[in-house]
């Protein structure tokens, strides 16, 4: 039996905007085990960055969490920013989206390593900057000791996002969290990434939250995924359960608007409609005007996150079978 | 770096020449000459007089002359003050209205990066709003204004400061003088430095220091401030030049012994010498200026070192 390792209970995080409230994340639950990978899949907006950006501590100012992020028995959520550098960049650590923007352009690449581990474990530069050599050689750079004498656009964006990972996995960390980490990246390197993401957690034990809204991603390497729709999770539950037995309505679009290279369909079929904006959330169910099996009921209430099956939730009144006809 | 450095040099010497050159002719299309005079000189004296000086010549050929005499260290000679040359006039008045500048630059510089750091961390606090005050007071008064409110205030009515005047050694000569120098300067830097260093604060890598849990002592000093200052330093250089020619009004409202006097009666005087003299000083002190400027800029900005 694994350990859990992050314990999230009824997180919302809430932005004053215009004079209002606007909730990009409500009552998000969620536990992570040890080594393993959890997908959260959602369109932009959905919060899926915003949830785990106030993990981190690094929300925007009007930005405001509640709820509990517990690490082992610590809760980070609302902790001092001071007390939570002990844990950031050690104990949790975060990848982003654009490797292009995420390193420092006017340092080194070494020194972007190295100070994580003089904050951390108290080495001295030296020893430091020999441990960041050798984690950027294991993140498959070649002539790591030469490029770690780089600037950051010395590099191109795919050794730029190894640095990233080799600089969150410094302190091997029980927690990575990656934010559309293979996004800014071209296919052929995706791939790439995705392999090193798996053997890297797999050797250091490290439980990954990639964040993402590429199916494909998901598919390739995680356990299990969260489906967020409208700041809140519509759909958990293990992958190949997800993948060939959607249960909620915008999973089973989600899947379908994915382009397959086996079937060559003539067109995409995107779920009809737009996201819906946080600010005018629709009444009853976030999803309904893009639903095509929606009743009464979903105009009316919400539904909640129910469970549905062995390890499976769901958030949603239908019960009977999801055809794709329907939604075509 | 060294290559980026010599080409730079290299590069400053054509500017030079036509800076010198353009100063030269503007200078000669002025209407008016050295000896021109409330009162006429006789012919003979004026024709020797322009004889001396080469101003019978085609100008072309002073341009040439000036240009040798210019490569071999001389910046020629007053043509109205008797004995007095450009290099004399240097030894005298520089080294004071270059302290007087530097002081100012200084003290100037580090207030004003300061001011914009706090200014920028407090965004829309108590600081920031005392800091818009004193960067509006600093730009919106003139030089001359501010100088005389100062000599009112803390040279008559409070009795801190001397209004004016000059006792060798005596800083206290220089806190008003400074003052009215710095502020303005102090003011640009420090919204310079505000700005930019609120733009860096949102950027993504500023995040991902911050994620490292550096502690924003850390995340500020080495990943915001060396990024932030690139605007600023690309301003300093200027900055300095309006300092340096700023102190030659300051010097005359406070009466102190620097080029300023000098140089405003030179030029309505159409002392060639003198004026010529001073702005091919000017400008390769602004040279420099810019040279070391780019210097520090490739230091901060590793992009653009190997250009």
């Amino acid at each position: 039996m694994s350990n859990t390792v992050l314990t999230v209970e009824d997180l919302s995080v809430t932005f004053a905007l215009h004079g209002s409230e606007v909730h990009a994340v409500r009552d998000m639950n969620f536990t992570l085990t040890e080594g393993e990978i959890l997908a959260v899949v959602g369109e932009s907006g959905s919060g899926k960055s915003q949830a785990f950006l106030s993990i981190m501590g690094l929300l925007a100012k009007n930005g405001r969490v509640t709820g509990n992020a517990m690490l082992g028995d610590v809760n980070l959520v609302g902790m001092d920013k001071v007390k939570l550098d002990a844990y950031r960049g050690k104990d949790i650590a975060m990848i982003f989206q654009d490797p292009m923007t995420s390193l420092n352009p006017s340092l080194r690449v070494r020194t972007q390593l190295s100070e994580v581990l003089v904050k951390h474990r108290g080495f001295d530069k030296e020893k430091a900057v020999l441990a960041a050599i050798e984690m950027l050689e294991r993140v498959g750079i070649p002539e790591p000791a030469k490029r770690s004498n780089a600037f950051p656009h010395e590099l191109s964006g795919g050794m730029r996002q190894r640095v990233m990972i080799a600089m969150a996995l410094l302190c091997q960390p029980k927690i990575l969290i990656a934010d559309e980490p293979t996004t800014a990246l071209d296919v052929t390197v995706q791939a790439q990434m995705l392999d090193l993401f798996k053997s890297l957690t797999e050797d250091f034990g490290t439980a990954l939250v990639l964040i993402t809204h590429d199916l494909g991603v998901v598919a390739g390497i995680a356990d299990r995924m969260m489906v967020m729709y409208g700041g809140r999770a519509v759909e958990k539950g293990k992958v190949d359960d997800l993948f060939y037995d959607p249960k909620h309505p915008y999973t089973l679009g989600l899947l379908h608007s994915t382009p397959h290279i086996a079937h060559r369909a003539a067109r995409l079929d995107p779920i009809q409609g737009l996201p819906p904006s946080l600010e005018h959330l629709p009444k009853g169910c976030s999803f309904n005007p893009r639903c095509a099996f929606r009743f009464e009921r979903c105009l009316a209430e919400r539904p909640p996150l129910a469970p549905a099956g062995e390890g499976r939730e769901k958030a949603c009144f239908y019960e009977g079978e999801l055809n794709y006809e329907k939604v075509a | 770096m060294l290559g980026y450095a010599l080409r730079r040099v290299l590069s400053a010497i054509p500017i030079a020449l036509i800076a010198v050159s353009v100063c030269f002719f503007i200078l000669r299309l002025a209407p008016g000459g050295p000896f021109d005079g409330e009162r006429a000189l006789p012919p003979l004296v004026l024709a020797n007089l322009r004889a001396h000086y080469s101003l019978d010549q085609p100008l072309v050929v002073q341009y040439f002359i000036y240009i040798w005499r210019l490569l071999h260290g001389d910046l020629g000679p007053s043509m109205v003050i008797e004995g007095f040359s450009v290099s004399r006039l240097i030894a005298i008045g520089f080294p004071f209205t270059l302290t007087l500048a530097l002081t100012a630059f200084v003290i100037a510089t580090a207030i004003g990066l300061l001011a914009g750091m706090v200014a920028a961390v407090n965004q829309n606090k108590w600081p920031d709003y005392v800091l818009v005050l004193a960067v509006m007071i600093g730009v919106i008064i003139p030089n001359f204004l501010m100088a005389a409110l100062l000599q009112l205030w803390f040279g008559v009515h409070l009795g801190w400061f001397p209004a004016g005047g000059w006792v060798t050694g005596s800083w206290m000569h220089l806190v008003l003088p400074v003052t009215v120098l710095a502020w303005p300067h102090a003011a640009r830097i420090s919204r310079l430095m505000r700005g930019s260093m609120i733009e860096i604060l949102g950027t993504n890598y500023v995040r991902t220091a911050r994620s490292k849990g550096l502690g924003e002592r850390l995340v500020l000093a080495r990943h915001a401030i060396k990024p932030a200052l690139i605007p600023v330093v690309s301003y300093l250089g200027p900055g300095l030049s309006y300092l340096l020619t700023g102190s030659l009004a300051v010097e005359q409202i406070f009466g102190l012994p620097g080029i300023g006097k000098y140089f405003v009666t030179a030029a309505l005087n159409r002392d060639y010498g003198i004026v010529l003299g001073t702005t091919i000083l000017y400008m390769f002190i602004i040279l420099a200026l810019n040279l070391i400027v780019d210097l520090v800029y490739a230091w901060l900005d590793p992009k653009v070192r190997y250009r």
